[in-house]
């Protein structure tokens, strides 16, 4: 059985026919055709699928499209602002916080929340918040280095 | 990699819940954050689902001076950011990643009864209790499971087909107690090789009179130790706590599996059940202000 639900992506109300054992992962991606959330393990300990749910991080792969509806959700497609990537979005680019690509997507969306909650996070506390994205091809260390850089743009730009 | 199918319920109320779940028997589905995993690597196929996260009467956190009711919507990150209790708390970091956190249910950990997780042991530790209901007749029917008779096996609970597990009660800690939890995994976040949790009293002379420890991944369900006996006969900082630790280490009949073998665990849970002991009596002190 197919249930109509409406979720709105990026700003964006979307209405899509769905059964009800679609992984919202897949729902982004192959209904909605919003194929920056990037799918690995399917059982939560990659993070690469990782999107914000009313603003707060969770794993796509991990939830049923049909349980969210009506809720707002960003992806890595919502993140940059108009004319530009969003300091998160630099911080990476600049810090080379990213190689392949693969992880980048739920890193960004991760960081995007940690940095909204806690604008100022320590060593620890960045750890801590990224400890659950997993990255098989950069080295966290740019990763980190990425995210207090972000935390400095942000800062610079508020 | 993909769930299998099965019928879909979305109740908006309790006593819909309830009724769909005395009419289908179906899975509950809270946080997803255990269940789709098994789903997607079909462990399990329910031919019913009947998700709660509608149901906005489940959700909320209510602290009283005996303790913390936590509602069955309640997530661990919102548990974790009141703070309303500490070992709960303190627990609660240790329970997977943020991200995880932010979806995962308390009361969900407790009803999947992991035997690696931390929140059950917590429940236990405590001598917490899950308040569980289903629909009767034309009614609703409320019972109070103790932790003792809660963890009936690893991943088996007491909460049966048809229930609804609606909140889950965690005692205060009384005055002069300190708590703490140890744990050893592999990676941070990940479910733990062997864990324990301590709750440790004192009188006004620093003598232990209550001493009690939950261990995590050594046994079927959380393994409860009562070590006050053990631990009373002189103050704190005199105690021998590597003994109380060896003691602990005898009563629990840790397994072998891929992750871990069974000498290794017994070995964590000796020197985790010492250190653990050892940090909430120096809490404990601490709070006496001794
Ligand atoms: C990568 C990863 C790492 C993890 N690491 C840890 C860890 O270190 N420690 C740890 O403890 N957990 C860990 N978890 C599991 C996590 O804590 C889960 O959130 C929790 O075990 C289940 O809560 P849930 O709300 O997500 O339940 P769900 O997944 O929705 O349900 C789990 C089970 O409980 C039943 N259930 C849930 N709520 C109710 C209810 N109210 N009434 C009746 N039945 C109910 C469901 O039917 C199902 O059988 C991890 C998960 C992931 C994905
Ligand atoms: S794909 Fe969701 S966590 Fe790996
Ligand atoms: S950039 Fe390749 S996996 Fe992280």
């Amino acid at each position: 059985m197919e249930h109509e639900i409406t979720l709105v992506v990026n700003g964006v109300a979307r209405r899509v026919s769905v059964p009800a054992r679609r992984l919202l992962s897949d729902c982004l991606r192959h209904d909605l055709g919003l194929t920056g959330t990037h799918v690995g393990c399917e059982h939560g300990v990659c993070g690469c699928c990782t999107v914000l749910l009313d603003g707060q991080p969770v794993r796509s792969c991990l939830t049923f499209a049909v349980t969210v509806d009506g809720r707002e959700l960003t992806t890595v497609e919502g993140l940059a602002g108009p004319d530009r990537l969003s300091p998160v979005q630099r911080a990476f680019a600049e810090c080379h916080g990213l190689q392949c690509g693969f992880c980048t997507p739920g890193f960004l969306c991760t960081v995007t929340a940690l940095l909204a909650e806690n604008p100022a996070p320590t060593e620890e506390e960045v750890l801590e918040g990224v400890s659950g994205n997993l990255c098989r091809c950069t080295g966290y260390q740019n990763i980190v280095k990425a995210v207090h850089r972000a935390a400095e743009l942000l800062a610079e730009e508020s | 990699m993909k769930p299998p199918p099965f019928e879909y319920h979305a109740p908006g109320d309790l006593g819909a819940a309830l009724r769909t779940l005395a009419e289908v028997r179906g899975k509950v589905l809270a946080g997803g954050q255990s269940l789709i995993p098994m789903l997607n690597m079909r462990l399990t196929a329910p031919e019913y689902l009947v998700d709660i996260n509608r149901v906005a009467s489940l959700g909320g956190i209510d602290v009283t001076e005996a303790g913390v009711r936590v509602g069955a919507l309640a997530r661990h990150s919102e548990v974790e950011r009141a703070g309303a209790h500490p070992l709960l708390t303190r627990a609660l970091k240790l329970v997977a990643h943020p991200v995880i956190r932010n979806r995962g249910t308390v009361v969900g950990s407790l009803v999947h009864a992991d035997p690696a997780a931390e929140l059950p042991a917590v429940l236990a530790v405590l001598g917490g209790s899950v308040r569980v209901a289903r629909w009767e007749g034309h009614t609703q029917v409320v019972r109070d499971v103790p932790a003792a008779d809660f963890f009936t096996g690893p991943m088996e609970s007491a909460v049966q087909p048809g229930e609804l597990a609606v909140s889950a009660f965690f005692p205060a800690l009384g005055f002069r107690t300190g708590d703490a939890f140890e744990e050893v995994a592999r990676r941070h976040g990940d479910y733990a090789l062997a864990g324990v949790c301590a709750v440790v009293t004192l009188d006004e002379e620093a003598y232990v009179t209550a001493a009690k420890v939950a261990c995590i991944g050594v046994g079927p369900v959380p393994v409860v130790v009562d070590v006050s006996e053990a631990s009373g006969h002189c103050p704190v900082h005199e105690l021998d706590w590597a003994e109380v630790g060896r003691l602990v280490q005898s009563a629990v009949e840790p397994e072998d599996d891929i992750h871990a073998s069974a000498a290794y665990r017994r070995h964590l849970v000796g020197v985790l059940a010492e250190r653990a002991l050892w940090k909430a009596a120096r809490e404990g002190a601490a709070i006496r202000g001794a």
